[in-house]
């Protein structure tokens, strides 16, 4: 059998989008900039493709900028906040530890320039709280930039409360909504959401596009630089394949979010229940808030990477927090924002399922991760301390 | 792939692996904070070490590093095992991704760990240079040596 259980790396492109795209080469194949036909046919897809996104983000056309995904959207959300900031004397931005690094590494490189980076923690069940936050906000806050949900543990924050809250104190508010976008309901205005990041390949669109929303008035700074397309907020001319690709993926997973989730969540909650007899396991990030596909759990005394390669070997596809998976030396910064221990963190398991999963599919991984992690705690030689009492457990052991 | 093939197979194949509960000597390096431990067993007769056997706390290559030490030293003198470096493992492992050679690396420490809990169990004088302490404080303190 075969279970692709990593949709929050990336999804598998829907036959929508697909049906979607190829038009876009074959036939919509002119210049949006140009001013014969074929560039006017194309330019009119790639404002249906516009049209799309804000109706379903609620927010104007106007404020939907196509960017090459995620991590460009989030970049230029930062980087347009900050060059605000600078023109008020406004130099401090609050965010969060477990963002993705799109957002950290941008933080990061603002501190060059002189701004204050103030990184909230996230607590056990990895959910910031307002109170922090408001805590936080300073007369020089520039920009509160906090996740809509996380890669990792899924979890969900109070969107519409930070947004409420960030609107009270007239501070921007950005969200990277990379995760939540085709899964969980957005509404931007409702939300009170200034700036928000979306990427189409977690939604069963195509990689290496996404959007970057900014609300009316928003001063908007250029990463790139070049022709006027993206009203001169964004050179370079249009990917409009995979533009309309993203527009009808997000169009049906709007369209299928509530069944989507009534089908995914009862086959989530199963995962977490049955892998949870495993002894001295946790699960990660609360279990109410939490994207309707994620499922993250660390099983004591065992590596991560390992346990992939074998769910591999036995046809799982999943994904880990373990150092080893992402070549650095610390296991995932969002598994250790969220208190867990190293030797912990090291153990991690993310299983992302999408609508496409099948109960077979839920049910062989029930029955065969249960069997790695005991073979891998067997060779274990922490395992073996902590059973003979000479390593004291991290971790209760509940389990069956 | 990430791994050669050499790799896999010894990850997914491990040999040698297992506790030994009548081991001459034991030795454990590395740190479940930094995500790997190997602990190796040997069994000696006549300065022969004749068995050896291993369990390892870690990722696929700190595992086949594991197996493929314990196979490179089975049945070998003490005084060869202990010229084991980190560069047989891993060329006998058709190579390594670069952020893994710290694993061949523990797997000699492991090796020496276990040939040093046998001199000292034993008696035996040896020179402390040739060996490691066992005392890794974190692995990573012996990171990457060039390939
Ligand atoms: C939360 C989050 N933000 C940003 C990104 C980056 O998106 P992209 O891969 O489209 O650049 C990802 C996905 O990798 C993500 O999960």
């Amino acid at each position: 059998m075969f279970v692709y259980a990593d949709n929050a790396a990336t999804t598998k492109t829907s036959k929508t989008a697909i049906n979607a795209m190829l038009p876009m080469l074959e036939e919509f194949y002119g210049n949006p900039s140009s001013l014969h036909t074929p560039g006017q046919l194309a330019k009119e897809k790639l404002e249906q493709a516009r049209e799309t996104m804000a109706k379903y983000l609620n927010a104007f056309p106007s404020e939907i900028y196509f960017t090459s995904g995620g991590s460009e959207a989030d970049n230029q959300a930062i980087l347009t906040a900050a060059a605000a900031g600078e023109r008020r004397g406004r130099k401090h931005i609050i965010s969060t530890k477990f963002e993705h690094h799109a957002v950290l590494h941008t933080l990061d490189k603002l501190k060059e320039r002189g701004f204050e980076i103030t990184l909230l923690d996230v607590g056990e069940n990895g959910i910031v709280k307002l109170e922090d936050i408001d805590a936080a906000i300073r007369e020089d806050t520039a920009l509160v930039t906090i996740m809509f949900a996380n890669n990792e543990i899924g979890t969900i924050q109070p969107i519409a409360e930070i947004g409420k809250l960030c609107h009270r104190h007239g501070v921007c508010f950005h969200t990277d909504a990379v995760q939540a976008a085709g899964h969980i309901p957005i509404d931007v205005k409702a939300m009170n959401i200034d700036m928000l990041s979306l990427s189409a390949h977690k939604f069963h669109g195509p990689r290496g596009v996404g959007v970057f929303f900014a609300r009316r008035g928003v001063r908007i700074e250029n990463l790139i630089n070049g022709g006027a397309q993206e009203r001169g907020k964004r050179a370079g001319t249009e990917n409009l394949p995979a533009i309309a690709g993203m527009a009808a993926a997000f169009a049906e997973s709007c369209e299928s979010m509530e069944k989507n989730a009534a089908k995914l969540i009862p086959m989530r909650d199963k995962l977490i229940r049955e892998l949870s007899k495993i002894p001295f396991s946790i699960v990660n990030g609360d279990l109410e808030n939490r994207l309707p596909g994620n499922v993250n759990m660390c099983f004591e005394g065992i590596e991560g990477e390992s346990l992939l390669l074998l769910l591999d070997e036995a046809g799982i596809a999943a994904s880990s927090g373990s150092a080893c998976t992402s070549g650095s030396l610390d296991p995932s910064h969002v598994l250790l924002a969220i208190g867990l221990p190293h030797e912990i963190a090291h153990g991690s398991l993310r299983l992302s399922i999408s609508e496409e999963t099948t109960e077979e599919e839920i049910d062989y991984i029930i029955e065969t991760v249960p069997k790695i992690v005991e073979y891998l705690r067997n060779m274990s030689p922490v395992w073996e301390d902590l059973e003979n009492g000479t390593r004291e457990h991290l971790v209760c052991k509940k389990g069956a | 792939m990430l791994y050669s093939e050499k790799v896999m197979d010894h990850f997914k194949n491990p040999r040698n692996v297992g506790k030994m509960e009548d081991a001459d000597g034991v030795g454990e390096v590395g740190n479940a904070v930094c995500g790997d431990i190997m602990k190796m067993y040997i069994k000696v007769e006549n300065d022969i070490i004749t068995d050896v056997s291993f369990n390892t706390f870690g990722c696929g290559s700190a595992i086949a590093t594991s197996s493929m030490a314990t196979e490179l030293i089975k049945g070998k003198p003490i005084s060869e095992a202990l010229t084991l470096s980190n560069k047989a493992v891993v060329e006998a492992l058709d190579g390594l991704p670069a952020n893994k050679l710290h694993c061949s690396v523990l797997a000699e420490e492991a090796v020496k760990a276990a040939v040093k809990d046998y001199y000292d169990r034993h008696g035996i004088a040896y020179d402390p240079e040739l060996l490691c302490s066992g005392d890794c404080s974190c692995c990573h303190e012996h990171d990457a040596p060039a390939q």
